[in-house]
């Protein structure tokens, strides 16, 4: 499934570097650049292309990734969202208490989603009706709900979680990591919500134009808080991952995942002046990311030196986006 | 005090693509006069003052400050030779204090390198009483009345020691009581030897203050008189009397066709008051009036953009409850805002998914939408309106001017509304492009739509118009039928511009 993802993008990287320079060439760069990262480390070190390495790789991957997805939602809006971090680290921790009281898995997942999802459903009342920046609106529940986690789990882990559950994220499935499998499933679907439906149409719009969109009868609240709510119910999704992965609900859990959210997207082309970026590229963003820092953990690269690097990659993509948009 | 030349503008001539904005224009200016410079929208008057400030680079001719030939080719130049200009937008930073913007980029330091606050409030006060102006310099300029502002720059201008002071529309955001005041400061600066340049729509203030006044005519020179020699009428026909052009000649169907809008005493306090008017079936209603005098925000008020305060619209006969813009479209209303850019369109988007943006809710089924009719109707209103871009997926960004209106109006066809409001439908839109936006109106009309268009482009709304609805500050003063204007002449053009400045038709 995933090789064949791989050579789909490659052939419509070519069809298109050949035939239209602007449509995915995007992604085709991106793609380039990741074949080459994965060629080289395969060379440059002999744990980089074995099972152990690539499954998990996959695996961390596919929980930032599933964040990221939703980030990329909220930044073609115009917006950004902060507070994923600590979103997917209360739907985590959420469901792992319940389970940890002898509740159902199911109605733990289902719960623990709706909890981060309802963060969400605020942040967008907030952005939209308050007026409040998206930048400090997010922040605040950001620390808001980082100290609701440690409230209700004491700052301590929760241990003790059903077998089912943890080893979910341990299996797969003819060798695809069931973590990777949940991944690709949110990735058709995105990608199908962000291209053919009518609130993808519509954030895109609202990013491009506020006023246009409203103009043109637009509902712009309601698009605002669904935009909002359905990145932290990405991150929401992300934290029953986690915790499956983890074994554990961790009051830290998922500390810093916006900023590796939102350079997912960015490197992947969206732009936070709103109404750009795919699914697609935060994909490959996603990738990128992580493999860097994981060939460079291989590689043993100096770990300060490899956080350098990776600032520096961050602000290069934007860097040469720009200088390319304004040649056009 | 003796009357000298300080700069003198010889032949000066500018070309923009397509349009000779100046054409060989001589203009001079003396110490100690007003000099007012009068014209049409598009007449030349703000080139021309680019021109002279260095924002703009003329394509030939001479200036000449103390008799001597200077090249001007940049603002901070045109400063160095004396020249100021006080703008309508008033250009300080508000978050400062008064005396702070006077010294903005060289405030006076002690000896420890710290700002010496004393001198400055000191020296702006000054200033200041220097000038009459009663206003405190430690005040933050966001706290000042828009009039303390305008007066601010005036004094600043004058710091900076400007010879030549222009006030382009200085008075188009003043309360009466505060024009008087500006004049008496303009009055002291004329004492004091400087030139002033005088720009404004207002006819009866440019004989109230100034000595001389020139008057522009697209991009030519009409004519330099001393205002006490001239009267309002015989500028007003200086300022028009062009043609008109088969530009204009479109089908018109016939009258007497039923109300499909009827406004009834809108008003939004502070904005407009007391409109009303009715727009028939197949009818273009023509809103004549000048930047600022109301007539957009009274279509963003019935379009549902902005809110009003009281009064009633009807649609077929129906009393309307619009509260948003959702509201007006749903009941058959599209608007062409103002400004395309801004309002109209997602520049960053497909002429696509411009052309369908109210109409996706109609093409989705289950929150996806139908692919095919989204691309239907893109290319059909492409092919019908003749949108020119190679391909519908084309970013609107990409397009020019005329056809970024298009998609505007493809977007409203295509949402089958039935009213048309188009603000400014032809600003920065080409010659041939307009032609066909008016082709456009004269196929909606015959299909039974309604337009209401707005500009401040007389020859367009006498040309285009079935009748014509005056706006002079929020106030409606006039209702003009077509038998009243057909002939487009000088006296048809005054009777226009008398009720848009809120004088009386003679």
């Amino acid at each position: 499934m995933g090789i064949q993802i791989v050579k789909h993008g490659l052939l419509s990287k070519i069809i298109n570097l050949v035939k239209d320079k602007k449509i995915l060439a995007a992604e085709g760069t991106l793609l380039a650049i990741l074949i080459f990262l994965a060629t080289f480390l395969s060379f440059a070190s002999q744990f980089f292309l074995t099972v152990e390495n690539i499954t998990n790789l996959v695996r961390h991957t596919s929980i930032v990734g599933v964040v990221a997805i939703g980030m990329t939602f909220v930044i073609i809006s115009g917006g950004i969202d902060l507070s994923v971090g600590s979103v997917l680290g209360f739907s985590g921790m959420a469901a792992a208490i319940l389970m940890r009281d002898g509740h159902n898995i199911y109605l733990a997942i289902i719960a623990g989603v709706l909890a981060g999802t309802i963060v969400g459903v605020i942040n967008g009342f907030i952005i939209h009706k308050g007026k409040v920046p998206p930048f400090i609106a997010t922040m605040g529940s950001m620390i808001v709900v980082r100290g609701v986690i440690m409230l209700i789990s004491d700052a301590r882990m929760v241990s003790g979680l059903p077998r089912e559950f943890t080893n979910f994220s341990q299996l797969s499935l003819f060798g695809v990591p069931n973590l990777f499998i949940v991944w690709l499933i949110i990735m058709f679907l995105a990608n199908f919500l962000a291209k053919r439906s009518l609130f993808g149409r519509n954030i895109h719009a609202i990013g491009s134009n506020v006023e246009a969109s409203r103009l043109s009868g637009i509902k712009i609240q309601d698009n605002v808080i669904k935009v909002y709510a359905f990145c932290a119910f990405m991150a929401s999704v992300a934290g029953i991952m986690m915790t499956s992965r983890l074994a554990n609900g961790v009051p830290t859990g998922g500390d810093g995942f916006e900023l590796d959210a939102i350079a997912a997207a960015v490197i992947g082309g969206a732009s936070l002046s709103g109404a750009e970026g795919t699914v697609l590229g935060t994909v490959l963003g996603a990738f990128i990311m992580a493999m860097l820092r994981n060939g460079g953990t291989l590689m043993g690269i100096n770990p300060f030196l490899l956080q350098i690097a990776i600032g520096t990659i961050v602000v290069a993509a934007v860097l040469i986006d720009k200088q390319k948009k304004s040649k056009r | 005090m003796e009357r000298t030349v300080i700069v003198r503008m010889e032949k000066i001539s500018k070309l923009f693509p397509g349009v000779k904005a100046l054409d060989n224009v001589d203009f001079s200016i003396n110490a100690g006069e007003v000099h007012a410079l009068v014209g049409e929208n598009g007449a030349g008057k703000s080139t021309l003052i680019k021109v002279l400030m260095g924002a703009l680079t003329k394509d030939s001719g001479a200036i000449y400050l103390d008799g001597h030939k200077i090249d001007i080719t940049n603002p901070s130049q045109a400063k160095l030779y004396g020249l100021g200009a006080v703008y309508q937008d008033v250009m300080l930073a508000q978050h400062l204090s008064v005396g702070e913007n006077f010294f903005l980029g060289k405030l006076p330091m002690t000896a420890y390198k710290m700002i010496n606050w004393k001198v400055v409030y000191q020296e702006a006060s000054k200033i200041l009483e220097n000038l009459n102006i009663k206003i405190d310099p430690k005040k933050l300029v966001k706290d000042l009345t828009v009039a303390q502002q305008e007066m601010v720059v005036i004094a600043k201008t004058l710091h900076e020691n400007a010879r030549i002071v222009i006030f382009d529309e200085p008075t188009a955001l003043l309360a009466n009581d505060e024009t008087e005041e500006l004049f008496k400061i303009i009055q002291k600066l004329k004492e004091k030897g400087v030139g002033i340049i005088y720009i404004s729509h207002r006819l009866e203030e440019i004989f109230k203050i100034s000595d001389r006044v020139t008057v522009l005519k697209d991009g030519k020179l009409v004519n330099t008189l001393n205002t006490s020699q001239t009267d309002e009428n015989s500028l007003i026909s200086m300022m028009v009397g062009r043609s008109a052009r088969d530009m204009y000649s479109i089908g018109h169907t016939s009258k007497k066709a039923e109300i499909v809008l009827e406004i009834r005493k809108l008003t939004k306090k502070g904005i407009f008051e007391n409109i009303s008017f009715k727009l028939h079936k197949g009818e273009i209603l023509g809103m004549f009036g000048l930047v600022g005098s109301g007539r957009t925000d009274i279509v963003r008020c019935i379009f549902g953009a902005d809110i009003f305060d009281s009064g009633e619209i009807c649609i077929n006969g129906e009393r309307a409850f619009i509260k948003s813009p959702l509201d007006a479209i749903s009941k058959g209303i599209g608007l062409l805002p103002e400004d395309r850019k801004k309002q109209g369109l997602c520049l960053n988007l497909s002429v696509e998914t411009n052309i369908n943006l109210a109409l996706y809710p109609e093409i989705t089924a289950a929150g996806i939408i139908n692919a095919v009719k989204e691309r239907e109707t893109a290319e059909s209103f492409r092919k019908k309106i003749d949108i020119r871009t190679p391909s519908v997926s084309q970013k609107t960004q990409n397009l020019s001017g005329g056809n970024q209106q298009k998609v505007v109006m493809a977007k409203w066809l295509s949402k089958k509304s039935k009213i048309f409001i188009f603000d400014e439908p032809t600003v920065g839109v080409d010659v041939g492009a307009k032609a066909e936006i008016y082709k456009l109106f004269e196929k909606l009309t015959r299909d039974g739509n309604s337009i209401i268009m707005i500009s401040s482009y007389l020859p367009e709304i006498m040309g285009v118009a079935d009748r014509a609805i005056v706006i002079s500050e929020g106030k409606q003063t006039g209702m003009l039928l077509r038998e009243e204007y057909i002939g487009m002449t000088n006296k048809d053009e005054e009777k226009f511009l008398r009720l848009a400045s809120g004088l009386k038709v003679s």
